[in-house]
């Protein structure tokens, strides 16, 4: 494990390497050049690249997305970074009337090559005001195109297509997979992330399980379950939230004709329902059933680490759902095997504070 | 000829040409051709003239919604502009845009905003490269009363003086936000350029309303940003003739007091430019030939909006998306 880099790693790596590809690039927030460089991802940039280039801003959110427009426009590919995305909501005015529309607005004259990094809190108390999943609001919006990886070996394809796009792309990261490690390590360097391309995460033929960002990993636990009960799902990680990969998603129901929609946002015209939409659009006749979703609720979350695991679903709930499209009962061992002891951390190893 | 009296030939020629075109929209504006919210400067016009002759190639600028006298004193292209008045294809943004959202890259006015305050941060960051550029450029960035209430202003600011960044804050306090005066939205005694100083950037109201005065004051401000000291903030005191949207007077609502509108009215600043071209020694008949041939140009650029195609809508479909046609 030691000699791979895990997901906080890979955001890093993409940042140098697209940082000394293009000397004009600027990397902005608060905390990039702190000693804990925003849970390790910043680290060391702003020696490698200097204090003009990696800038420490103040906590003024919908200026500094303002003032990367400003320098987008003027040829700057600029990363700007939120440690947590509930801080961002400050910025909506600069990011929907300001970046996602100056391109089309001003007639397709100038571009703006933007990369806005969230990361979305989970767990450890983050509560009502720092766990927010609202990928539905930025996809929501024309000009805008949204990226959520979950694998650690998508990191560093997908951040580097962010910032090379010239378009404002807001690149969310599940803030649980950071320590995460993956498959990385014969990896070629130069693979290109194509926007709208999903990952194929496992092949089934049962039930299609359509998911993102730490949902994915979830469910790519309840497939593993499922799969020694004799269900055998296929599942797909959009990685690409706008614009969403409609092929793969129809494909696959078409294959299946049972699909289980997995999403971290709020359930209420949220981001499962877009996709509900597709899958009725355009696999119609291939369902045997009525799709089925699992979202957020539509409450906000609360601290309490005594609630926490009973509020959130996890990979328990996940199988419990593809057992129910199946028509079958959830085994009784489901739950032990599914649902952690503690609901509130990804791994025994973390400690907060954040 | 001198460089002063160039300047003041420049002044006058912004001056009249920014009153005739936004007169000449009022009229036509009942044709009911022009559909989009237009924000005439009509009154409006002393600091977008003297603005004409501080900035220097490479300078860019940003505005507000009120942007006509900006986007013209930049040299902005008429003809363009008023084509996207009238939703064209050949409109400055083709027709997406509108009165609100002028641009012109060409001379580097940069965009205007419908939003208060929603062009501060981005000028600032286009300042910011002009910083990192070291080209000695400074980017102007306009904005009225009502955006020193926006936070976006105070961030912006805040911002721009810890890193010294050449940015120019050309505030127009016209007194009113739409229909509302600065008593229930400023405290009382509230001087806005006072205010900005204790931000930490330079800052002055100019008070005087001479115009190569104005300009000495102003230039001498923009050098203090161009050579890298930091942004600096200009308030000067101005007023609408007309409605805050819309071709048409409103003084029959009564929302400001009579004695206000008499004394701006009488100190007008474009029907005292004769006085102004004598004591620079500009000959009178350059004033007169200068109002024919704006007005030529005026009329030729009605013409040409007039006549010019609407966007089709395949053409309204394109361009969500930078290097990308319909994704």
């Amino acid at each position: 494990m030691n000699n791979q880099i895990n997901f906080a790693g890979e955001i890093l790596r993409a940042t140098k390497n697209e940082m000394k590809k293009d000397p004009k690039s600027i990397v902005m927030g608060l905390g990039v050049t702190d000693p804990k460089g925003v849970f390790g991802t910043t680290l060391g940039l702003v020696e490698d690249f200097g204090s003009e280039r990696v800038i420490e801003t103040p906590t003024s959110e919908n200026a500094m997305t303002g003032v990367g427009v400003g320098l987008a426009i003027s040829g700057h590919r600029t990363i700007l970074v939120h440690q947590r995305l509930d801080f961002f909501l400050l910025a909506m005015d600069q990011l929907v009337n300001s970046a996602a529309k100056w391109h089309y607005m001003y007639g397709g004259q100038m571009s703006v090559p933007l990369t806005i990094r969230l990361i979305m809190g989970r767990g450890w108390g983050q509560g009502p005001t720092h766990s927010q999943n609202l990928h539905a609001w930025f996809a929501h919006i024309p000009g805008l195109k949204v990226l959520m990886p979950a694998f650690t070996e998508d990191v560093y394809p997908m951040l580097c297509a962010a910032i090379n796009d010239p378009n404002p792309v807001i690149f969310l990261e599940d803030r649980w997979l950071h320590g995460q490690y993956g498959n990385t390590k014969n990896q070629k360097s130069n693979i290109i992330f194509e926007f709208g391309k999903a990952r194929l995460v496992r092949s089934g033929k049962d039930v299609t399980i359509i998911s993102s960002g730490y949902g994915s990993i979830l469910s790519l636990n309840a497939a593993k379950y499922l799969a020694n009960h004799n269900i055998d799902a296929e599942l797909i990680d959009l990685r690409s939230i706008r614009p969403v990969d409609l092929n793969s998603i129809v494909e696959s129901v078409a294959k299946t004709g049972r699909v289980l929609v997995v999403d971290s946002g709020h359930e209420f015209s949220g981001f499962a329902s877009e996709i509900v939409k597709l899958i009725v659009t355009y696999a119609f006749s291939s369902l045997k059933s009525a799709p089925e979703v699992i979202a957020a609720r539509d409450v906000p979350e609360p601290t309490s680490h005594g609630v926490i695991g009973e509020f959130k679903y996890d990979a328990f709930e996940i199988a419990q759902k593809a057992f129910q499209l199946m028509g079958r009962l959830t085994p009784p061992d489901c739950k032990n095997f599914l649902k952690p002891l503690l609901s509130d951390v990804p791994d025994g190893n973390f400690k907060g504070p954040f | 000829m001198n460089y002063k009296s160039e300047s003041a030939i420049r002044i006058i020629d912004t001056a009249i040409l920014i009153r005739r075109v936004e007169e000449r929209i009022a009229t036509e504006y009942q044709n009911l051709q022009m559909r989009c919210p237009v924000h005439l400067s009509i009154g409006q016009e002393f600091i977008s003239s003297i603005f004409s002759a501080v900035y220097i190639e490479g300078d860019t600028a940003l505005s507000t919604h009120r942007a006509h006298a900006h986007y013209l004193a930049m040299s902005g292209n008429l003809n363009r502009m008023i084509a996207e008045i009238f939703g064209k294809s050949t409109g400055c943004s083709r027709g997406r845009g509108g009165s609100m959202h002028l641009v012109d890259l060409e001379v580097g006015f940069l965009g205007s905003s419908a939003i208060v305050g929603n062009s501060i941060p981005v000028g600032v960051g286009v300042a910011l490269s002009h910083k990192i550029n070291r080209n000695g450029r400074v980017c102007f960035v306009f904005l009225g009363d009502g955006a020193i209430e926006e936070g976006v202003f105070y961030e912006s600011a805040n911002f721009a003086a810890i890193h010294k960044i050449p940015v120019v804050f050309m505030c127009e306090n016209n007194f009113y936000s739409v229909y509302t005066n600065l008593q229930p939205r400023q405290p009382k005694g509230r001087i806005i350029s006072d205010l900005v100083s204790a931000i930490g950037i330079k800052s002055k109201k100019v008070e005087s309303k001479d115009p190569i005065r104005v300009l000495n004051e102003i230039e001498k401000l923009v050098e203090h940003s161009r050579s890298g000291l930091g942004p600096v903030f200009i308030e000067i005191e101005t007023y609408r003739y007309i409605e805050h949207c819309g071709p048409n007077p409103d003084d029959d609502l009564n929302y400001r007091p009579e004695s206000e509108i008499k004394t701006w009215r009488e100190s007008d600043f474009v029907e005292s430019l004769e006085i102004f071209a004598k004591a620079n020694n500009i000959d009178l008949d350059y004033i007169r030939e200068l109002e024919n041939s704006i007005l030529n140009r005026i009329e030729e650029a009605f013409t040409e909006a007039k006549n010019a195609p609407f966007p089709t809508l395949v053409d309204t479909l394109n361009d969500v998306y930078a290097g990308a046609r319909n994704e």
